[in-house]
């Protein structure tokens, strides 16, 4: 166990000594995983707005003077590429992945804490460039947030000088944000973990975490090289990915490069970018579900290998991105293939987190709610997905609002029950204090409802034919007058769901100025980063002493042990003696 | 115990939805009814997962839900039960799988026989050709596309004398016969769309790309791009419209082929000046326009747009509209010019005048027009110059009055709104981003600045 040696030193010349260092230029990862997650939540709430007003448009053409076909693109694209990189990404793993997994796996803090900070601040910087695009002339780019060549930077695309620039500058600088903190975690795991901590005692949350930024390092170089690329298209002349091409009618020096090169590289990241996502959600609400159903994750083993096979599996799926992308239709059998097949790992998971709940003691907290109803807006999401990855049904409904609402049901609805199930389950240990359970409770209800109601009849506007990315979809023989009346009432709520997280918000304000404060482990959870000796963790975690780890994450209501839950880092003889003792024994 | 009840519910209700909405594929139009089928069969597959999956998860939530004197139940893994979940969902996946590769693999391979047709995909227009007699189409390059030549045909190769052009966004196919149609784009992603006939491709620069059907009912179908082509992507439609045999070979025999194209008489000023005399009693005799009369100005106006108009309103595709007054007017007028020879010498004369200079009036807010202007700008040029290319006419120079009346025209549809008006449909969607009439007035006073040299 020579790699716990990284975790016991105690190095100090981090050691927070003023407000500054605490909270600005901090090393500890507590405070940069706050850092990341306000930022994630603020650059969240600008994407919410955005989707609020492309779905006004969209309900109720013709009423909103400031809504032009061309801000309209932008809308979209930006609400796109903020909800997927900016958010979803930078909080998952940015925001928990810094927090939970030092304390997860029992090290004192990340092995580089000052790349940990750098990469705090260039995901910042990479925001601000983004958000600048707001403000320049011609103002963000409105390709989509696929970026598509040629049209990214073409004339008669809104934002095709400035806008995509920026768009493609920041993303760099995200990638090399995200690079900085993934070599971190994926070390941090690999090194730091205290004794006793096999990666087959690591909670879920922690392997999700894993594979997703192993993921991440193999998929944004991608990413990386065709932004760079598009940018020198853009900026310098090259044709790496523009071909012969009269534009708007007047004949460009571009010569044969290939658009479709580009979609290869940017859904061998795209796609990937999904399990960057869904890993570390699926990781974080098995283990909300194990604690609140008072339960073992049901096989735990499988879970493992189903997150590591659907890892490497995606890296092998991107071209159903792309089946109407004009490449060779002969790719489809494969990818059809590695697709339908990447359903396998996914309905283990799936099955297991039902079987978690089977015969369990399922205590309906906030963050169960919000878990359980991840496993329904899933569950739809997915089954959904057998449709798109079956290339001959991709034909019909490719490029249609079924698309929108799969995805939106599956990458969208989906990890934010997970991101919501798991700031109500670790805002005590992050805060101190507990969330309002009745605010909570109803910030649940009119999201999960809200959602279904935006969603569900998306998909049927998808099998009638509506294509995405449209302002507007009058003049056409085939769309009924009752297509706009389902979509005004999918803008109604898609409006009440985004004014209801008005509610989350107002939660953590008076929680946090509240003084109730919360209980030690007020979840009676076992797994590691509730044991810390303070609650919120102080500055190294651990105190004097790392925690010595004698068993998986899992065991609650043991046959033979006292209490419902037994933590991680209790003896094997200690579990059978009585409550006091054990208590005594943690300290 | 509510959580319970409100995921059946929800089951409940997604069946329901499934069942009664309205909202359901179009009627199919093509020999693709295996993709339905496909579609079908994965529906009863994921219907069944998703309501037992919901349904167990309710009775989980219901059944053993939080007592304080209870303990669950400790049990890590199961693997027979792990074994025979996994292979019972490899077997729904074989089932749904095998089905849709099938169907794949004719889609991939195309029929002998079939016949061949291409369209060309450009911000915001469709255009088609056919091979002609020959049944070769004619090789096509960038550098051949001109106004004259807008797919780029090569003039040097004799394959493509007889191709035939079809520069508009409508095409006829005829009923029961495959058809390989192969897609390529002059500028950006586009994408082949039609509902009822299921399948779709990219249309990519650089690339040709096909998909094949075979056309099952007689109708005019909806052709939309569904591949995001910039600020007018919505706008980019066409329609195919599906013939008998016979209907369809009289129609492709009324189309011109690459030769008739390229060949044609320039108009002569003089001879055309006589005629015009009937049309400067309202346009004025240097085409100056006259707002009394409201006819509007023609100096300055290119030659191609003015010839479409005159086409439109001898078609009765413009001035046919009830409430439009002023097109009724001219109507019977264009009807004059049924010569082609004729018009092609009026336009000259027109051509041959000096552009007038123009007194507006209308006064609004520049800097609000400028803003709406941008989207205007990527057809009609940033000064208003017009782009034949994506057939938009010359605004610099034109009269407000006029041009605000055909906004309104376009907004309310008394313009454009006839099927065989494709461009003026395009108007319509874009003039409806002008909320009311403060904001047209806005463009237009922003319109009024252009200099009304540029042509």
């Amino acid at each position: 166990m020579t790699h716990t040696a990284i975790a016991e030193q105690i190095d100090e010349s981090h050691h927070p000594s003023s407000f500054i260092t605490r909270y600005i230029w901090s090393q500890d990862h507590k405070v940069i995983a706050v850092q990341y997650a306000i930022t994630a939540i603020f650059v969240g709430l600008v994407a919410l707005v955005l989707s609020g007003l492309m779905r006004l448009q969209l309900g109720f053409p013709d009423s909103f003077d400031f809504i032009d076909p061309a801000s309209y693109l932008q809308f979209v694209t930006m609400h796109g590429m903020i909800m997927v990189i900016y958010l979803l990404t930078a909080l998952l793993l940015g925001g928990f992945g810094n927090y939970l997994i030092p304390l997860m796996i029992g090290a004192r803090d990340m092995v580089f804490p000052y790349l940990n900070m750098l990469s705090f601040w260039m995901y910042l910087l990479s925001v601000l460039v983004l958000m600048s695009s707001f403000f320049i002339s011609g103002g963000p780019t409105g390709a989509g947030w696929t970026l598509y060549p040629p049209q990214a930077i073409l004339a008669g695309t809104p934002g095709y000088n400035g806008g995509i620039i920026l768009m493609l500058v920041s993303l760099a600088i995200f990638i090399v944000a995200f690079t900085m903190g993934g070599l971190n975690y994926v070390t941090t795991i690999l090194q730091a973990r205290t004794h006793g901590m096999t990666l087959m005692r690591m909670p879920l949350s922690i392997w999700g975490i894993f594979v997703a930024t192993i993921l991440g390092l193999l998929a944004f170089p991608a990413l990386l090289v065709s932004a760079i690329m598009m940018l020198l298209d853009k900026l310098a002349g090259t044709s790496f990915f523009m071909p012969a091409i009269v534009s708007l009618g007047e004949s460009l020096d571009y010569n044969g490069g290939s658009p479709v090169l580009f979609q290869h590289l940017f859904w061998f990241f795209g796609h990937p970018e999904v399990y960057i996502v869904a890993l570390p959600a699926f990781g974080m609400v098995s283990d909300v579900l194990s604690v609140h159903a008072r339960k073992n994750i049901f096989g735990y083993r499988m879970m493992v290998w189903a997150i590591v096979a659907i890892g490497g599996l995606s890296f092998i799926v991107w071209a159903h991105h792309m089946y109407v992308s004009g490449m060779n239709p002969v790719f489809g059998f494969f990818f059809a293939t590695t697709t339908l097949i990447i359903a396998i790992p996914t309905a283990i998971k799936v099955y297991n987190w039902v079987l978690t709940l089977w015969r369990g003691n399922i205590r309906l907290t906030t963050p169960m709610l919000f878990a359980i109803g991840f496993i329904f807006t899933f569950t739809h999401g997915g089954l959904t997905g057998l449709f798109l990855g079956n290339v001959v049904i991709d034909l019909p409904l490719s490029d249609t609002y079924f698309v929108v609402a799969h995805f939106h049901m599956v990458m969208g609805v989906s990890p934010i029950m997970v991101l919501f199930a798991a700031i109500y389950h670790w805002f005590p240990l992050v805060s101190g204090k507990m969330l309002h359970t009745g605010l909570g409770k109803t910030h649940f209800w009119i999201t999960f409802l809200g959602t279904y109601a935006i969603y569900l009849p998306m998909h049927y506007l998808g099998f009638l034919g509506v294509p995405r990315r449209y302002y507007s979809m009058a003049g056409t023989d085939f769309i009924p007058e009752s297509a706009q009346t389902l979509n005004a009432g999918i803008t109604v709520s898609a409006i009440i769901v985004g004014v209801a997280q008005l509610l989350f918000i107002i939660n953590v304000i008076i929680s946090l100025r509240s003084d109730k404060k919360a209980a030690h482990n007020p979840w009676e959870a076992s797994s590691l980063e509730w044991q810390t000796p303070q609650i919120p963790p102080v500055h190294g975690n651990w105190g004097a002493k790392l925690p010595v780890v004698h068993r998986w994450a899992y065991d609650y209501c043991v046959p033979g042990a006292v209490d419902d839950f037994t933590p991680q880092n209790v003896p094997v003889d200690a579990a059978h003696l009585s409550e006091g003792e054990a208590e005594g024994d943690r300290s | 115990m509510a959580l319970a009840i409100i995921l059946v519910l929800l089951i409940i209700a997604s069946l329901i939805f499934h069942f009664a909405s309205p909202w359901w594929f179009t009627p199919l139009a093509s020999n693709w009814g295996s993709i339905d089928t496909t579609i079908n069969l994965t529906f009863w597959v994921t219907g069944f997962v998703f309501v037992a999956v919901n349904l167990f998860l309710a009775y989980c939530v219901f059944r053993f839900r939080y007592h304080k004197d209870k303990r669950s139940h400790y049990e890590p893994e199961n693997k027979r039960l792990e074994v025979w979940l996994s292979a019972i969902t490899a077997a729904g996946v074989i089932v749904m799988l095998a089905p849709g590769l099938v169907v794949w693999a004719k889609f991939v391979d195309v029929p002998e026989g079939a016949s061949e047709m291409e369209v060309v995909g450009q911000q915001w227009q469709w255009g088609f050709r056919f091979p002609g007699e020959d049944g070769q189409f004619g090789r096509v390059a960038k550098q051949f596309i001109s106004d004259t030549n807008p797919l780029g045909l090569d003039p040097s190769d004799l394959a493509g004398q007889d191709d035939v052009i079809i520069d508009q966004n409508e095409v006829h196919l005829p009923i029961g016969e495959d058809v390989k149609v192969l897609l390529r784009s002059k500028d950006v992603l586009h994408n082949f769309a039609v509902p009822q006939f299921r399948v779709k491709m990219d249309l990519v620069p650089g690339l040709i790309s096909y998909l094949w059907f075979e056309p099952t009912k007689i109708g005019r179908f909806d052709i939309l791009c569904m591949e995001l082509c910039g600020l007018a992507h919505h706008t980019m439609r066409g329609h195919v419209v599906v013939d008998t045999p016979e209907d369809f070979t009289a129609w492709l025999a009324s189309q011109p082929t690459f030769r008739e194209t390229q060949v044609g008489t320039k108009g002569d000023p003089i001879a055309g000046q006589a005629l015009y005399a009937t049309c400067a009693a309202c346009h004025g005799q240097q085409a100056e326009g006259n707002k009394a009369l409201n006819a509007p100005k023609l100096s300055g106006q290119a030659s191609w747009y003015l010839s479409r108009q005159l086409h439109y309103y001898q078609q009765g595709i413009r001035g046919a509209h009830k409430d439009d007054i002023f097109g009724q007017q001219m109507a019977p007028m264009a009807a004059i010019l049924t010569d082609k020879q004729a018009m092609k010498n009026v336009l000259a004369h027109i051509d041959s005048l000096e552009e007038a200079a123009v007194d507006n009036q209308i006064n609004g807010n520049a800097a609000r027009g400028a803003s709406y202007y941008i989207t205007c700008g990527a057809c009609h040029g940033t000064e208003g110059q017009g782009n034949f290319s994506l057939n938009a006419p010359k605004l610099a120079g034109q009269q407000d009055w006029y041009i605000k009346r055909q906004i309104e025209n376009f907004r309310s549809g008394v313009r454009g709104n006839h099927a065989d008006d494709n461009y003026g449909k395009q108007m319509i969607l874009m003039a409806r981003m002008l909320k009311d009439e403060q904001a047209i007035d806005d463009l237009i006073t922003y319109i009024n600045q252009f200099d009304s040299e540029h042509r």
